[in-house]
């Protein structure tokens, strides 16, 4: 492991008590983050991508059970320090030391993670107050510069508004100004833009970027668009029924894909650029986790699905130092298959789209 | 060309809020939609796509303007055989599928409903015949019928309110953004399923959305609203291969394609109504080519096409 990771989980596994029985959610989730860099989390609703992030945050429902694994935290510039377990630590504890101070949230919709009763600035300032120890005009001048910094103009004029005076956009800029008010490493991201509207969510995307450059952020992405995850991540973690089933930098996963669903998911999305008749979709829907799935739990949508898919899960086969993925049809005594057709030649059109930018 | 199923001229929707304030959601927006072809609107949240759609089909008296559909008037007062006519073949399938379903109702009763309220059917037979046919039709199977909403996932679910929508065997389907609260793989088979039904029974589709990739997709002609406003409209490739309004622009160069290397070089277009100094109120309608035009005052359109 390296001096830089500063956020491991290992063989997380989780489960829900719900009145129709215990949910299997989370089957075993690795994942690491290096300093500064852009994780992306792709997946399907359902697919536990924004339950692996809760429990980073210590945000898991009462009735979540946390069978085994470890997420280990290390405060960055400290390396000789050992790496604090987040799930070992108390709650108290971890709102006290992590929540804010390191590991900050941004949450799906703006309008919900906003206090409707309270201006936006004081919101900014109540966590500047919370973990640094400065007086209220010091909170009230950083606070009028994150609300500059993502790209509020005339800052002093909003500091007094209430979120219903802000437009969608707007709210989420306010949001992120929060999550950096006490200068986190770690920003977590949970479909910050889904309920925006494309031109803004571009807008936000190059403004989480810009932010990222200047404060050397570490950044997760969960979102299930991969038109964002192109856009923004390093490295990419492709999940499915509570489990990663495929993890590459961006380049490969979208060049070089190697498991069956991710090839699903980049076909499934229309093209700009072609005329097809059919949009490719993935047949069925996804596993119901109150039943522990035997096998690959993909193994019913999966065209390509062999004999020992539905006897074994696969385990993770290297294809790269950087890219893994889960399907048997990595395995050597495995018959060759290639990509789909459809999906070959749209990456090589991506491919000689992207030679236009080098 | 063949008379249009849908002509909708100069509509106006305005909502009065208070005597001194009235939200013009729609501002005098025209266009029409043939038999069998699909018309995709598209636009941020606020620009009065959804308030068309609503409108057309009568779930708001439209302030001003005129609405044809099959050659009768409906944007006014409605007589009884001309509400009957809309409301059996004109339907509407909603955005959220868990809201828009009775949840205490079977499945069944809700895909009949339309004909027990016209009288369709001649007895239970032939409606449960009726609705496992459709049933079958998008992909379910008829015992499903049996079942409630909550008892299905969310592309079923709205598999559900396609089914609904189609029992009556409408000309024109308004289809409300009825794909974005769907996952993307469940997306893509909803979007196929509408589009078999369509060569099947040839109806039209008004398909609302903001997601511009599917819009394309699934649409023969597009229109792009902004505040209220039809900026501009065309054919597809005419849209996308030569858009003309900066606003059309700023929402082409704004979609993220699954493409890295391009997509971490590439900067999206900005578009801001309130500093770019164009005023809609001000615009005409001008002719591109073809079918294509552009709401511009006459100076603007010699910028923008120049």
């Amino acid at each position: 492991m390296s001096a830089e990771t500063i956020l491991k989980i290992s063989d997380l596994d989780i489960s829900f008590r719900t009145n129709a029985g215990v949910v299997h959610a989370i089957r075993g989730v690795d994942m690491d983050l290096q300093k500064g860099e852009t994780v992306a989390v792709v997946g399907e609703s359902g697919s536990g991508k924004s339950v692996t992030m809760k429990a980073v945050m210590g945000l898991l429902d009462s009735n979540a059970v946390v069978n085994s694994g470890e997420i280990l935290y290390r405060r960055p510039g400290d390396e000789d320090a050992q790496m604090i377990d987040l799930l070992k630590i108390g709650k108290k504890q971890l709102r006290q030391d992590i929540n804010g101070q390191h590991i900050a949230m941004v949450f799906q919709d703006p309008m919900t993670s906003l206090d409707p009763t309270m201006p936006i600035g004081r919101q900014i300032m109540e966590g500047i107050l919370l973990h640094k120890n400065v007086s209220q005009s010091e909170a009230r001048r950083r606070a009028l510069e994150l609300l500059e910094l993502v790209g509020i103009n005339d800052a002093e004029k909003r500091f007094k508004n209430y979120p219903h005076q802000l437009s969608g956009g707007m709210r989420q800029r306010v949001v992120i100004a929060i999550a950096l008010s006490a200068d986190p490493d770690i920003l977590i991201c949970d479909e910050p833009t889904t309920a925006l509207d494309v031109t803004i969510q571009a807008k936000i995307l190059e403004l989480i970027k810009s932010i990222q450059e200047k404060m050397k952020l570490s950044v997760i992405y969960i979102t299930h668009d991969l038109g964002v995850v192109a856009k923004v991540a390093d490295y990419v973690n492709v999940m499915y029924a509570g489990r990663i089933v495929e993890v590459g930098n961006v380049n490969e996963i979208f060049y070089e894909p190697c498991h069956p669903y991710t090839w699903g998911l980049l076909s499934a999305m229309p093209d700009i650029n072609t005329d097809d008749d059919r949009l490719y979709s993935i047949p069925g829907s996804p596993p119901n986790l109150l039943h522990e799935p035997v096998g690959d739990a993909f193994a019913d949508r999966n065209p390509f699905a062999m004999a020992i898919d539905k006897k074994a899960a696969p385990p993770m086969f290297k294809i790269s130092e950087t890219h893994f993925a889960a399907t048997w049809l990595l395995h050597p005594d495995a018959p060759k298959v290639e990509l789909p057709e459809e999906l070959r030649h749209r990456i090589e059109r991506a491919r000689k789209e992207a030679e236009q930018y080098l | 060309m063949n008379e249009p199923l849908l002509q909708v001229t100069d509509l106006k929707q305005y909502f009065p809020i208070s005597r001194s304030y009235t939200v013009k959601a729609v501002n005098g927006v025209s266009f029409c939609i043939y038999p069998g072809e699909t018309y995709g609107l598209v636009g941020e949240s606020g620009s009065g796509k959804t308030t068309i759609g609503r409108s057309i089909i009568r779930l708001y008296t439209p302030t001003s303007g005129s609405v044809r559909f099959q050659g009768k008037e409906i944007g006014g007062r409605l007589d009884a055989s001309t509400r009957e006519m809309l409301r059996a073949d004109m339907q509407m399938i909603f955005q959220d599928p868990m809201a828009s379903l009775n949840p205490r109702k079977k499945v069944e009763d809700i895909i009949a409903e339309g004909l027990d309220i016209h009288h369709r059917a001649a007895g239970r037979q032939e409606r449960s015949e009726l609705v496992g046919e459709l049933l079958k039709k998008v992909g379910l199977s008829p015992e499903h019928a049996e079942r409630y909403p909550h008892q299905f996932s969310g592309g079923q679910r709205q598999r559900v309110g396609i089914a609904r929508a189609l029992i009556m065997n409408p000309k024109l389907i308004i289809a409300d953004e009825c794909i974005s609260a769907l996952d993307v793989s469940i997306q893509a088979q909803v979007v196929n399923l509408m589009k078999d039904i369509q060569e099947e029974s040839g109806c039209a589709y008004l398909f609302i959305a903001h997601d511009l990739s599917m819009v394309k997709y699934i649409s023969d002609r597009i229109g792009v609203l902004h505040l209220g406003y039809m900026v501009e409209a065309g054919t597809k490739e005419e849209i996308f291969s030569n858009p003309i309004h900066p606003y059309t622009r700023s929402l082409l160069s704004a979609i993220p394609y699954p493409n890295p290397e391009a997509e971490k070089r590439r900067v999206s277009l900005s578009y801001d109504y309130a500093s770019s100094g164009i005023d809609y109120a001000k615009g005409t309608e001008h002719l591109v080519e073809g079918s294509h035009t552009v709401l511009a005052t006459d100076d603007e359109f010699k910028a923008w096409a120049g």
